[in-house]
């Protein structure tokens, strides 16, 4: 391996005409990712939206802070900044803010999303800045050899917490919609087609677009998600939301969640057997409360588009209330002289 | 002797009240009326920490000095020749500073039983005989204020608001001064409500009219009409804060830049933040982030979009921009920093004024991390300095600090109002196609590529690059060229400014006193001084401290005796002494408080072996 990782600059001006593929996304850079990670998967189906979305390469950038989701900028052919850790939401906001127009994807862990950068996302999902985030959550600090993370569960045993770890951990979904995030969705790394149907309908969403997926690190907390992932057991673990559609679950659908009103939670049950199919929740994404408890479910978890509303955007805001410009070399020679003068 | 005493053409008056007083809006009109005649003037606001600390108590006291002169005055002032004190506290606090025989304007209706428990007198030291080395005149302002607004048909509790102009008014009739600037500034300021207006002009003529008919003896007549020290031209008053900000729009309008300032609110940097909020109309982004480094972060993302990012702080704030910094630094990217410094460490005297972050901001980094700090001298220099931060940040592709501090910051002079049209375009090369980390032969500087810019897509980031392509690199000969390029980027600049000149005198002098920052006005009044007294004294001030001036190690070989004055513990003298190993004399201060010229003539003559 060299010590070198090559970028071909300057780019190629032009790619072919639409349509367009994922390959037409991927740069020069060797990709190195540990094999069997689950970061490689995630690319693949960035690089296959960005094709979906016919995406213009020169006006897309990747930020991302550290970490090993963060080296994603580099395997990406658009722009792309590797910044620091956890304040990749802060770059993003002022790249947003000189150029709104740009089309903005950030890159982030669960460390450096929800520990060292909780501040920065916190105020950028308040804010509803315009563009796609993606929490790759392993549970896990990869890059900086297992160390446990603030989303890892109670008694998870790393080299940080060899006795277990003791804390309660962050749920990226209660975070989210708790700042007042107008898009949640959550999908497992292994899903491809609901990944690129996920990051499509993120990317759309005018605001913050925030993607939690559930990615697998094979080195150090191999399996986190596989009791959502597992063939065998997805049908039962999987609860896919979308839009106007029931919430059902299990083999064909034969699962449902209706709301329990007394205890003010939603309950799992098979509708025609102990309950009624009346009964059954049709997923509204508008409405906060629900994904709310659509976020506490553990069996089944919650996937797809679990919150979507409109809201104002950030840098739009921003520029509306900006005043008329007075950009001619006369106004600022009268902004100089100011309004209180006298001679000498 | 070590001030000019009174009669020598300058007056140093202090207003002294609570901090609820209006203490330093009668201040800023009491310059604006001295300045308005032609005088020279130069003014600190010294204002406590806590908004609205208890009445009465000696920390809630606000001040606000002004030195005004009929000859070129420089500092606010060492020692207070008027000292108007509305309360016990004020005049506790600030006797110290008033010189022997010097003039005391108390409101004696404040010296209650109360208020003098509270400033801690056991008795008032306004019938004590305590007062009796100056001049007292003690009134009853609270009262005569009343009268004065009664026509107005103001209540008598609220006839102490006015109270302030009443002062005022006295005070330009002490001065020689007359009320009609003051009285067309209240006309307009509240001409949305007509009482209030009646109100307080009533206050100010009556202040004025009072020492006209009670005949008090004037102090020293510096309003009066006469000729001016300053050259002709056409002026207005500048804060160093204000200046700052009009440095910036101006720079950015010079670099054909849009700018995006991130900040977080501090003291005392919150002022840039209020006054580029002010100038949205003239490209200016104003962000207020959710902290210190979001602030510098969204300013990064910006200079990355190809806007200028700006982001103004002070010292703790620093301390939080630091990683970023550094990532600026290894993206080559444009950004000016602001640093307002104030006493520290840790939070320190917020309000007071030091300059102690020069080491941070030449050396507070991770790694080898050199790039330019620069210094503001005055308020009307902040503006030069800004527009300097920007053009240096811009030709070197690098970040650059620009130091100032809470002092400067809020210290207002006239300023004669420069000529855009007269002022030179700052260069931006055009980055071509050329690579993303490309440097040029002559600057070192890579081409500014903004993200969105058709067909140079590229990676960058925190990664080491490769000289060149810019990807990332583990090279160990790539990672030497790399940092080298980083030094030798930041000392060509050098080449960019100027050579070092002197303030005052040369190589044939005795002694140099070489300072940098807001020690400007004390420094060079000392020195000037001094050379009246015959003694050869020369003077340098830096204003480029990273690089340091290309001929200064020759300019301070040509002396046997050095003296570095500086409000910190000697961090300039630490960086010469390194960077040109001769040793220097340090002179250091860290009360919270500007240099008095005395102190600085008191060290030069020690070091020259000269008695006063």
């Amino acid at each position: 391996m060299s010590d070198t990782l090559d970028q071909a600059v300057p780019a190629a001006p032009e790619r072919s005409a639409s349509p367009r593929t994922a390959k037409d996304y991927a740069s020069d850079m060797e990709v190195r990712w540990c094999p069997g990670c689950g970061d490689y998967a995630i690319l693949k189906a960035v690089q296959k939206t960005l094709a979906e979305l016919e995406a213009d390469p020169d006006r897309t950038v990747f930020l991302s802070g550290i970490g090993c989701a963060a080296r994603f900028p580099y395997y990406v052919d658009t722009y792309g900044f590797h910044t620091i850790h956890g304040r990749a939401a802060a770059i993003a906001t002022g790249v947003k803010l000189a150029q709104p127009e740009l089309d903005v994807w950030v890159v982030s862990g669960d460390g450096d999303s929800l520990s060292i950068g909780g501040n920065h996302l916190l105020h950028l999902l308040r804010r509803n800045v315009d563009l796609v985030y993606l929490l790759f959550n392993n549970e896990v600090y990869g890059l900086t050899k297992g160390q446990a993370s603030p989303t890892s569960p109670v008694g998870q045993v790393t080299p940080s917490t060899p006795g277990g770890s003791l804390d309660a951990p962050v749920h990226a979904g209660r975070y989210v919609l708790g700042c007042g995030g107008t898009f949640f969705a959550r999908v497992p790394d292994v899903a491809q087609a609901q990944q690129v149907e996920v990051m499509k309908a993120a990317h759309a969403h005018a605001g913050t677009g925030f993607v939690e997926i559930l990615q697998n690190c094979i080195v150090y907390h191999d399996g986190a998600w596989s009791t959502v992932t597992d063939k065998k057991t997805a049908a039962e673990r999987q609860l896919w939301c979308r839009h106007g559609e029931p919430l059902r679950f299990g083999e064909g659908g034969a699962k449902a969640l209706r709301l329990n009103a007394a205890a003010l939670t939603l309950e799992a049950f098979t509708p025609g057997v102990d309950g009624e199919a009346a009964e059954v929740l049709v997923h509204d994404a508008g409405n906060p409360m629900l994904a709310r408890l659509l976020c506490e479910l553990d069996e089944p978890t919650a996937l797809g588009v679990i919150h979507r509303r409109d809201a104002a955007v950030s840098e739009r805001r921003h520029h509306a209330a900006r005043p008329p410009q007075r950009r001619e070399p006369a106004a600022l020679q009268e902004l100089l002289n100011g309004s209180d003068t006298w001679r000498i | 002797m070590d001030e000019p005493k009174l009669g020598e053409g300058a007056l140093v008056v202090r207003f002294a009240g609570d901090s609820g007083d209006g203490i330093q809006l009668t201040g800023t009109r009491f310059t604006a009326a001295a300045a308005f005649t032609g005088a020279d003037v130069s003014t600190f606001p010294d204002f406590p920490a806590e908004i609205r600390a208890p009445a009465g108590t000696t920390y809630g006291v606000s001040a606000f000095q002004i030195q005004i002169g009929r000859r070129t005055v420089r500092t606010p002032g060492d020692r207070v020749d008027v000292l108007v004190a509305l309360n016990p506290a004020a005049l506790m606090v600030n006797l110290d500073e008033l010189r022997p025989g010097g003039v005391i304007v108390a409101d004696s209706a404040a010296f209650t039983d109360r208020n003098l428990k509270k400033a801690g007198y056991a008795a008032s030291p306004l019938d004590d005989g305590s007062l009796d080395g100056y001049r007292l005149v003690a009134l009853d302002v609270t009262k005569l204020t009343a009268e004065a607004v009664k026509p107005a048909g103001v209540k008598a509790r609220d006839a102490g608001r006015a109270r302030n102009f009443w002062t005022l008014g006295l005070v330009l009739w002490l001065t020689g001064g007359d009320v009609a600037k003051s009285a067309a500034w209240i006309a307009e300021r509240f001409k949305a409500n007509a009482q209030l207006v009646d109100a307080n002009t009533r206050a100010l003529e009556a202040g004025h009219a009072f020492g006209d008919t009670a005949e008090l003896a004037r102090v020293e007549p510096v309003l009066e009409a006469g000729p001016s020290p300053l050259p002709g031209g056409r002026y207005r008053s500048i804060s160093g804060a204000d200046a700052l900000c009009l440095g910036l729009v101006t720079g950015a309008h010079l670099a054909d830049l849009e700018l995006v300032y991130g900040s977080y609110p501090i003291t005392p940097a919150s002022s840039m933040l209020h006054g580029l909020a002010r100038l949205g109309a003239y490209g200016v982004d104003v962000f207020q982030a959710e902290d210190e480094i979001a602030a510098i972060g969204v300013a990064l993302g910006a200079s990355y979009a190809g806007k200028l990012g700006i982001t103004g702080s002070s010292g703790p704030g620093m301390a939080l921009k630091t990683e970023m910094l550094g990532l600026a630094l290894a993206a080559e990217l444009p950004l000016v920093v602001i640093d307002a410094q104030r006493g520290g460490p840790s939070t320190g005297l917020p309000t007071k004024t030091e300059q102690s972050d020069l080491l941070q901001a030449v050396l507070g980094r991770n790694a080898d991390s050199p790039l330019p700090v620069l210094a503001a001298a005055t308020p009307h220099d902040a503006f030069e300095m800004a527009i300097e931060a920007i053009r240096l940040a811009v030709r070197a592709m690098t970040p650059v600090i620009l130091l100032t501090d809470g002092f400067l910051a809020n210290a207002t002079e006239p300023w004669a109002i420069p000529d855009l049209a007269a002022l030179a375009p700052i260069e931006r090369p055009p980055h071509g196609t050329r690579q993303p980390y490309e440097h040029d032969p002559e600057t070192l500087a890579r081409p500014w590529i903004p993200a969105g810019t058709p067909g140079l897509r590229h990676r960058i980031g925190g990664l080491e690059r490769q000289d060149g392509t810019g990807s990332v690199s583990y090279e160990p000969a790539n990672h030497q060229r790399m940092t080298e390029l980083r030094h030798a980027r930041v000392a060509r600049l050098a080449d960019a400014v100027a050579e070092q000149a002197f303030e005052a005198g040369g190589t044939d002098d005795d002694i140099l006193v070489v300072g940098w920052g807001s020690t400007y006005g004390a420094l060079t009044s000392a020195v000037d001084q001094l050379r009246g007294e015959g003694l050869k004294v020369a003077q340098l001030h830096l204003r480029h401290l990273s690089p340091l001036p290309r001929n200064l190690g020759d300019l301070l070989a040509a002396f046997d005796r050095v003296l570095v004055a500086e409000l910190n513990m000697g961090q300039l003298a630490l960086l010469l002494q390194g960077r040109y190993a001769r040793p220097v004399a340090s002179l250091t201060k860290v009360a919270g408080r500007p240099f008095g010229i005395g102190e600085i003539k008191n060290r030069v003559r020690a070091e020259l072996g000269v008695e006063a």
